[in-house]
């Protein structure tokens, strides 16, 4: 088969894909497009995909992370924009679309300048002014919040303050943050504060957000409430660069409410550091002078005099019991005298007892008696010796056996005893009988010789 | 309203006076001149004076509210004209 001649030429869908690309890209490059953004997707790479429409019509668009990186604000679905870019033609999906490399809120024009104009008046009026700002309580006993009851300030407040301590007084006045009459309410939940005197301090804030999110906080009518307010405002308006009014106006500026939150707490974290710092510096110190003064006590215990019980008692416990014994000795010895003395007078008494007298006397006439006897006696034998004795020496004399002693013998006749005292009465060859002292002899008469 | 005011400021008057004399006794004991007995004697007062302080500090209990408001944004109040406050439910 042969295709036919005079034929039309065929393209290729690349071919034409790539005629059509030329043809726009060329065409449309560097051009303003105004529209609403709608199926508004962030890709985790960074770049923005959405659609552009206005009530006819609709656009594919791409913002590359590049030019996404310099946007203050990431739009959303149903933002009015107007964005610089080029058409572009996507082969691979035989799809057109416009690259943006420049993005714009519509109506953010009037917006900024209405919020410049209130700052040069309200700066006329000297609202700014650090005289006007008034110190905030060093410690807080309630705390007022001006926010949404649902957003997220609230959360980091209530998230800074419960971290940081177990009991605070928090009033949350609620109010909406953003969109009509956001403004109004926000204004009068100040006055109302005020009104009733219900807290120290108050947070005036919300989250982050775009700049037309953040507006309320940029209304005369709110700057004036925090202006005339008598209780302190801390501003929290959550945004990263611009200020707003109401963070001129307030009586200190926090970047978040977060740090609206530790800024309300910063003086009672101070003291409360300050006190945990002083109560253990004390404790140190009480410590280190009970370990020197145990260390000075023990070296005092090493002394002599109190190693020993006695050391100090010693001395005057062994005068105690020389005094003792001293005093024990004296009381013997009064008592020996006592004694003696007592068993004198018993004695004396004794003596004078009548029965005692009266055989004093049995005894002195016994005596008597004796004497008397003994004398008599005596008398006796002196007159028997003086008297007697004589007699008896006389008598002695004659006593022939004493005669005999003398040498004299007496005769006897043998026959009959008789004795001779003649020699007459005797014969010759006659027996005689010689008596001598100490015995007798027989002896025979030889002679006789008369005279 | 008054009263509450002096007796906020009576309040606060005592604890700086606290916080005052806590320091005085800090700076007493860190000269050395106090002798051990007069050293303890401070560091009792001290302790008091930090109990003190710090039940001051971490006095109040943690009370989280919500003012009521009608659909005017107007206050609800009681009848001797107070503002009602009901608990805020995280």
């Amino acid at each position: 088969m042969s295709a036919p001649q005079n034929a039309p030429p065929v393209l290729t869908v690349s071919q034409l894909t790539n005629a059509i690309k030329h043809c726009l890209e060329g065409t449309f490059s560097c051009l303003w497009l105004e529209g609403e953004i709608s199926n508004f997707k962030l890709h985790t790479s960074g770049h923005l995909y959405f659609t552009l429409k206005d009530s006819g019509a609709q656009i594919s668009a791409v913002m590359y992370r590049a030019n996404a990186a310099t946007l203050k604000n990431i739009p959303k679905d149903g933002d009015r924009v107007t964005v610089n870019g080029d058409i572009n033609v996507y082969a691979p999906s035989g799809k057109y679309q416009i690259t943006v490399r420049e993005l714009r809120q519509v109506g953010l024009g009037e917006l900024l300048l209405k919020l410049e104009e209130l700052k040069i008046k309200l700066h006329k009026l000297g609202w700014f002014k650090k005289e006007h700002k008034k110190p905030l309580p060093k410690l807080p006993k309630k705390i007022g919040v001006v926010t949404s009851p649902t957003g997220a300030a609230i959360q980091d407040i209530l998230n800074v303050l419960t971290r940081r301590f177990a009991g605070f007084e928090l009033l949350i006045n609620p109010v909406k943050v953003q969109g009509e009459g956001a403004a109004k309410e926000i204004a009068e939940a100040i006055n109302q504060f005020n009104q009733y005197n219900l807290v120290d301090v108050l947070i005036v804030g919300r989250g982050g957000g775009s700049i037309e999110d953040l507006f309320a906080f940029n209304e005369e009518i709110v700057a004036t409430a925090i202006f005339n307010s008598r209780i302190p405002i801390i501003s929290a308006v959550g945004h990263e660069t611009d200020h707003c009014i109401a963070d001129y106006v307030a009586d200190v500026r926090a970047p978040t409410p977060s740090a609206a939150a530790e800024i309300v707490i910063l003086e009672k974290i101070h003291l409360i550091e300050r006190i945990e710092i002083i109560q253990s510096r004390l404790q140190q110190m009480v410590f280190s002078l009970i370990k020197h003064a145990r260390t000075h006590l023990n070296g005092l215990l090493k002394q002599p005099l109190f190693l020993s019980p006695y050391a100090m008692v010693g001395v005057p416990m062994q005068r105690l019991d020389e005094m003792r014994n001293r005093l024990e000795n004296q009381m013997k010895q009064s008592l020996n005298q006592k004694q003696l003395m007592l068993d004198g007078q018993k004695k004396h008494l004794q003596s004078l007892k009548p029965t005692t007298q009266l055989e004093f006397y049995r005894q002195k006439l016994c005596t008597l008696e004796k004497n008397l006897n003994h004398r008599i006696l005596n008398k006796l034998n002196s007159l028997r010796k003086e008297k007697l004795a004589p007699l008896v020496d006389m008598l002695h004399a004659v006593d022939p056996k004493n005669v005999l002693t003398k040498g004299y013998c007496i005769l006897f006749s043998e026959k009959d005893f008789s004795v001779i005292t003649s020699v007459s009465a005797v014969k010759k060859e006659q027996d005689v009988r010689l008596i001598l002292s100490d015995g007798e002899l027989i002896s025979t008469i030889k002679e006789i010789n008369p005279k | 309203m008054n009263d509450a005011k002096n007796e906020k400021e009576s309040e606060n008057l005592s604890f700086e006076l606290a916080f005052f004399r806590l320091e005085e006794i800090l700076e007493k004991m860190n000269s050395g001149t106090a002798t051990l007995d007069e050293s303890l004697k401070l560091y009792e007062e001290a302790d008091k004076l930090i109990n003190t302080c710090s039940s001051r500090l971490n006095a109040a209990e943690r009370k989280i509210e919500t003012l009521i408001k009608n659909r005017k944004g107007e206050l609800a109040l009681t009848l001797d004209q107070k503002p009602i406050t009901q608990n805020f439910d995280l």
